[in-house]
């Protein structure tokens, strides 16, 4: 029998449709490979087979008796750790919340449960969505599936090794400066930012108001496409949630895989995105992929967008100021942890403060202090005002690059996956690895991320990113699917079949 | 070189509310000065003519009609809480009693 972990979402869709195959036999084959790999790769926090297993045979008896389901229905899923659940822990991470299990769910959540998608379990992240490696999880790194020693990017790293090691064929992320992004580009998976206001983010973990977005996770863009359709459009939980009415991002991706789908489309290249601080390999194959856009008649053009030189900087200003204002929250009386100072008279205030210093991790620390000195009387100006100017500048940018073409494109991370350790210590050397998915958070345009090929030098996966006007979501997945279909035609496989085999444990297996 | 001390980084941490011990301290404000240093380069452009942006698509009146619509019982509501004290949170005493 097909190995059912190895297929699309939406070719599983179609047998599960067909009844080929039920929705429990599909959940069960995930379970499996979960025990088989997931104790040495780290991707899921929690795992919810029993819950999961009932879900599917709920699917299934409503299949047998004619009910219309979506199209996904049966189809397993991977939840980042920072969306609530109300029948799984929800930790972002943290030690904070170490074991909280929310009274409700998340909209993109409950849009999945009715959707009829089977939830597995929750996954791993760096603390809060704070970091680009997973190493500022509480509870242990994720291995990347390509490299053990290397990290699968972060935050959502979690999400993106699941995938990416046939765990679960979808998953959600959030992305506030990269993190559904840049993890899908050092795994070989696809994984797309949409819109700010575009997915609600009502019930998820809230770390940088003005940039966090809620996306899907996948490994072809079609199938993150049937799941963006699944959890977008307004939500008025969400107060940021635009009411826009969306175009179904399935036949926008559909769209990509006729002849002539690149002819005359405009590609932006940026200068400032290329070059100095990128691996050769990158570079190598983000030109070839350039090469195979204009042979397919794509119009290359190279535009400048100066002052995306800044957008780190004041990223780091805007999203700590941001942070340290909604990490309030965690005050150790509503929910999570609570911890009694050593010395001295119980106070709120003191109890607070030990809460805090036990329950948050060295990065979330370094955070919340450098937002409270960035929103301090005297500094304000100088740092959290300029920040938010450079956004506009940043903004303008983009304005005066789609005045020209149809979507930007770029490399998802200068680097491939790097090994653990390397930029634990150096946090600006970290937070430089965000330096071309950050941009758009700022700007609140959507961006995807998806395998381009392998770099010579290490043979990791390398990611393109493509980024579109505001609202023009659908724009990234017709020319995603659409590079996408070129690449395989050239490699003759998926990128994903070039992933080295995992280790398989042989004594956990049917433990869950 | 910004000049963030030791001293700042204990205020800020008491303005934050997390105790810290003294080796955080001093690897924070080792942190913060190199941070700090770095994304200064904001100012280098952000010029008074520039407007700021607080949001990037910013939406006005978000208003729901004025009806109750299903929320939280009580009992989820107290359901993560450290300690209650029937259908209220309870906490440590709020002011030092001297």
């Amino acid at each position: 029998m097909t190995d059912l972990t190895r297929l699309s979402a939406a070719t599983l869709s179609t047998l599960l449709t067909d009844g080929a195959v039920s929705a429990v036999e599909a959940t069960r084959a995930h379970l499996d490979r979960i025990s088989d790999v997931d104790t040495d790769l780290h991707a899921f926090l929690h795992v919810s087979g029993p819950a999961a297993l009932a879900t599917a045979a709920r699917i299934d008896a409503q299949r047998a008796a004619g009910d219309t389901l979506g199209p996904l229905a049966g189809v397993p899923i991977a939840i980042k750790d920072v969306l609530a659940t109300h029948d799984m822990p929800t930790t972002a991470g943290s030690k904070i919340l170490e074991g909280w299990v929310p009274p409700y769910d998340a909209t993109v959540v409950a849009r999945l449960r009715a959707a009829g998608l089977v939830p597995l379990g929750k996954t791993n992240m760096d603390e809060f969505a704070m970091g680009s490696s997973t190493e500022h999880s509480a509870y242990g790194p994720t291995r990347n599936p390509w490299d053990r020693d290397r990290i699968p990017g972060g935050s959502g790293g979690g999400s993106a090794a699941a995938v990416s090691a046939f765990e679960a064929p979808l998953a959600l992320g959030s992305d506030t400066g990269g993190s559904i992004r840049q993890p899908a580009a050092v795994t070989g998976s696809v994984g797309v930012k949409p819109t700010y206001g575009g997915v609600s983010r009502y019930g998820a973990v809230a770390l940088a108001s003005s940039l966090d977005q809620v996306g899907p996770v996948s490994r072809t863009v079609y199938d993150a496409a049937l799941l963006h359709d699944v959890i977008g459009g307004h939500d008025p939980l969400d107060s940021t949630s635009l009411t826009d009415s969306w175009p179904s991002m399935a036949a926008a991706a559909r769209a990509g895989l006729a002849d002539g789908a690149l002819k005359g489309v405009r590609v932006g290249v940026i200068k400032e995105l290329s070059g100095t601080g990128f691996q050769a390999g990158v570079t190598q194959r983000f030109t070839e992929t350039l090469a195979l856009l204009a042979a397919a008649g794509a119009e290359i053009v190279e535009v400048s967008a100066p002052n995306f030189e800044y957008a780190v900087a004041a990223y780091y200003l805007i999203l700590p100021a941001e942070a340290s204002s909604n990490l309030a929250r965690f005050d150790s009386v509503r929910f999570g942890i609570r911890v009694n100072p050593n010395e001295g008279s119980l106070t709120s205030e003191r109890v607070m403060a030990a809460t805090r210093e036990a329950g948050f991790g060295p990065e979330v620390k370094r955070r919340i202090i450098l937002g409270t000195y960035a929103l301090s009387t005297g500094y304000y100006d100088a740092y959290y005002g300029s920040a938010q100017k450079v956004r506009t500048l940043i903004q303008r940018d983009f304005d005066a690059a789609f005045a020209q073409v149809d979507v930007l494109v770029s490399p998802s991370a200068p680097t491939t996956a790097f090994k653990f350790g390397e930029k634990l210590e150096d946090p600006m050397a970290m937070y430089l690895n965000d330096v071309t998915t950050i941009p758009a958070n700022l700007a609140g345009v959507p961006g995807m991320s998806l395998p381009i090929g392998l770099a010579p030098e290490d043979g990791l996966p390398v990611g393109l990113q493509i980024m579109a006007p505001a609202k023009a979501d659908a724009r990234l997945y017709t020319v995603g699917s659409a590079i996408e279909q070129l690449l395989e035609a050239g490699w003759g496989h998926t990128m994903l079949d070039q992933a080295p085999e995992l280790t398989l444990a042989t004594s956990t297996k049917g433990a869950l | 070189m910004s000049e963030i001390t030791a001293e700042q980084v204990a205020h800020l941490a008491s303005l934050a509310r997390i105790d810290l011990s003294p080796e955080e301290i001093t690897n924070l404000t080792h942190d913060l000065g190199q941070i700090v240093d770095s994304v200064a380069k904001v100012s280098q452009v952000a010029t008074d003519e520039i407007p700021a942006t607080s949001h990037p698509l910013p939406l006005t009146n978000v208003f729901r009609p004025d009806v109750v619509v299903a929320s939280l019982t009580v009992e989820q509501a107290l359901s993560g809480a450290p300690d209650r004290d029937g259908d209220k949170f309870r906490v440590p005493a709020i002011l030092d009693g001297e």
